[in-house]
């Protein structure tokens, strides 16, 4: 014991852990001063979020309903979020696919079972991977986007000039960017699905010698209309979060150029965080119905 | 006065009273009182930060007023209805001190915005010729097909105040119409407010510290101190004061 632990080995080892401890009390005392502040602050902010949050999406449901129809510029937002995502979401779904396959082939040929492969990798596409690795991708590219974009024209004063000109611009550029992400993420899912599933047949084609026919009525033996059903509400819950969080963002940006990063910055991370939420709510509320 | 033109002293398009506005512990305005009248263009002088943006941004029901009225057109603004605001917006031009023009769009299609916006049922041709004569009016029809970011800083001023006429607004707001441009393009400009003035019998506002503005454009100037209307008159009655706040801005723009 005393020749692992030298006494003033020990010593020193309890003087650093002591001058720690009173640093921390130091940091906590500092702490205590200005913390009431901050984390009424903190708090403050918080609740004031929360409330302009409701109040925009009581808004966007609003006007969303009413007339005029902006159909234009959402066919050219659909075009932007969703035509343009489109390599982005065919290199993602072909290497998940491929990848996946090859990572689940040792376990299940220590079973002898790689004729389970094709059913495997259609539920873990179609049920998990697609409408979540679509999402995150899009959150990313286009929450991004619409966050920068819009953050802008806010602080150019563009918005104002929307505003005072009387052009609805609430309408024209929030209404059909969150109800073109709403339809075009789902659209991307499903596509990321189909490309993931060639991916893994490519893979299972070349080692297994599976035909696309028996891959095809493989996979699918195992999807029922509930997989279908959650993974379509997955991604179309989605693409409406990944809209409406960031054009929530960009809409309400401030102070000059920073505003606008910050805008970008913030859909993203807030959209991605909202999307694992929701993955989990929604994966809980489908076992339930199974 | 800066030329002849009718102002009808009966008829008040812009009135306001008693008018604050805070931003958290910052006091903006403190007590604004200014009335204009019909064809009437008021230059509103003062210093940086003394809130003359947030004076016009009130009168167009971009911010709210913590206390006072503003009533435009005979309407209490504070008080109407989405719709109604915007209705009465389209009666109002708003020309910004940055032009915000939409840079995503073509001068052309820029212009066409508020009206395909408002009057969906306007013809493509009358559109085009709308477009044409606006563009015409401030003497850019030869850049309409181009972006505004291929448009030098008076040229981009000159399209946004042509995008608010397309709407044939009653009330020009003007936010700083000459700041950040050279001399020649500020008289340029300056006429251009005398222009559409005439040309489309408008009231306006004209927000400025530019002097040589001030003198050619407003028939009666206003300045703003410390959040209240501190002097008013003409350009000569207001300059004739030997208060130094009025002294040290008229130094400033005329004798350095
Ligand atoms: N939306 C806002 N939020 C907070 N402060 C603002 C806002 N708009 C303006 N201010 C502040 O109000 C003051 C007056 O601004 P402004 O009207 O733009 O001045 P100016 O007379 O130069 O146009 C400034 O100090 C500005 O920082
Ligand atoms: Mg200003």
């Amino acid at each position: 014991m005393d020749a692992c632990f030298p006494r003033h080995r020990v010593l020193r080892f309890a003087s650093i852990l002591q001058q720690a401890g009173k640093f921390s009390i130091r940091i906590s005392l500092a702490n205590e001063t200005t913390s009431k502040s901050g984390l009424g602050a903190r708090w403050e902010e918080l609740t004031l979020g929360l409330y302009d949050a409701v109040r925009f999406l009581g808004r966007l449901f609003r006007q969303a309903v009413s007339r005029p129809f902006d159909f234009q510029e959402i066919i050219r937002q659909c075009y932007e979020i969703g035509y343009r995502s489109l390599p982005l979401i065919t290199l993602t779904g072909f290497v998940t696919g491929i990848v996946f396959t090859k990572q689940s082939r040792p376990s299940l040929v220590s079973f002898g079972a790689t004729s389970w492969l094709p059913s495997l990798i259609a539920i873990a596409m179609i049920r998990a991977l697609a409408p979540l690795v679509t999402a995150l991708i899009c959150a990313g590219k286009v929450g991004s986007n619409i966050g920068a974009e819009l953050g802008s024209m806010k602080v150019t004063e563009q918005i104002d000039a929307m505003e005072v000109s009387g052009s609805r611009p609430f309408n024209f550029l929030i209404v059909t960017r969150v109800a073109a992400s709403t339809l075009m993420i789902p659209v991307l899912a499903m596509y990321c699905a189909f490309v993931g599933l060639l991916g893994s047949f490519l893979n299972i084609y070349q080692n297994e010698k599976t035909s696309f026919v028996t891959f095809i009525a493989d996979a699918f033996e195992q999807i029922s209309f509930l997989d279908l059903g959650t993974s379509l509400t997955k991604a179309i819950s989605f693409g409406f979060t990944i809209g409406a969080v960031a054009c929530y963002k960009g809409f309400y940006a401030s102070n000059g150029t920073q505003g606008v990063g910050k805008a970008a910055n913030t859909a993203v991370v807030l959209s991605m965080f909202l999307i694992f939420m929701e993955e989990l709510v929604i994966v809980q509320v489908s076992n339930w119905l199974r | 006065m800066a030329y002849e033109h009718q102002i009808d002293y009966d008829q008040r398009v812009i009135e306001i009273r008693g008018l604050y506005k805070s931003f958290g512990s910052l006091k903006v305005l403190q007590g604004v009182d200014l009335d204009v009248f019909k064809g009437e263009n008021v230059v509103v002088l003062g210093r940086s930060g003394t809130g003359k943006s947030v004076l016009i941004k009130i009168i167009a029901g971009l911010l709210p007023p913590d206390a006072g009225t503003v009533d435009v057109l005979g309407r209490r603004v504070s008080e109407l209805s989405e719709e109604a605001l915007r209705a009465l917006r389209l009666k109002l031009g708003f020309s910004f001190q940055n032009s915000a023009l939409y840079d995503s769009m073509s001068i052309r299609e820029n212009l066409e915005f508020p009206v395909i916006r408002n009057m969906p049922a306007m013809n493509k041709s009358s559109l085009n010729d709308l477009v044409k004569e606006t563009l015409d009016a401030v003497g850019l029809l030869n850049k309409i097909d181009r972006m505004p970011s291929e448009l030098s800083g008076g040229q981009r001023k000159r399209i946004g105040i042509a995008r608010t006429l397309m709407l044939k607004p009653e009330i020009m707001l003007y936010d700083e119409p000459t700041a950040g441009l050279d001399p020649v393009t500020s008289v340029e400009i300056n006429k251009l407010i005398n222009e559409v003035q005439e040309r489309y019998n408008t009231s306006a506002i004209i927000i400025t510290h530019d002097l040589a503005c001030a003198k050619t454009t407003g028939d009666r100037v206003v300045m703003l101190f410390e959040g209240k209307v501190a002097k008013e008159g003409s350009f000569q009655e207001v300059f004739a004061s030997d208060d130094p706040e009025v002294q040290n801005f008229y130094n400033y723009n005329f004798i350095q």
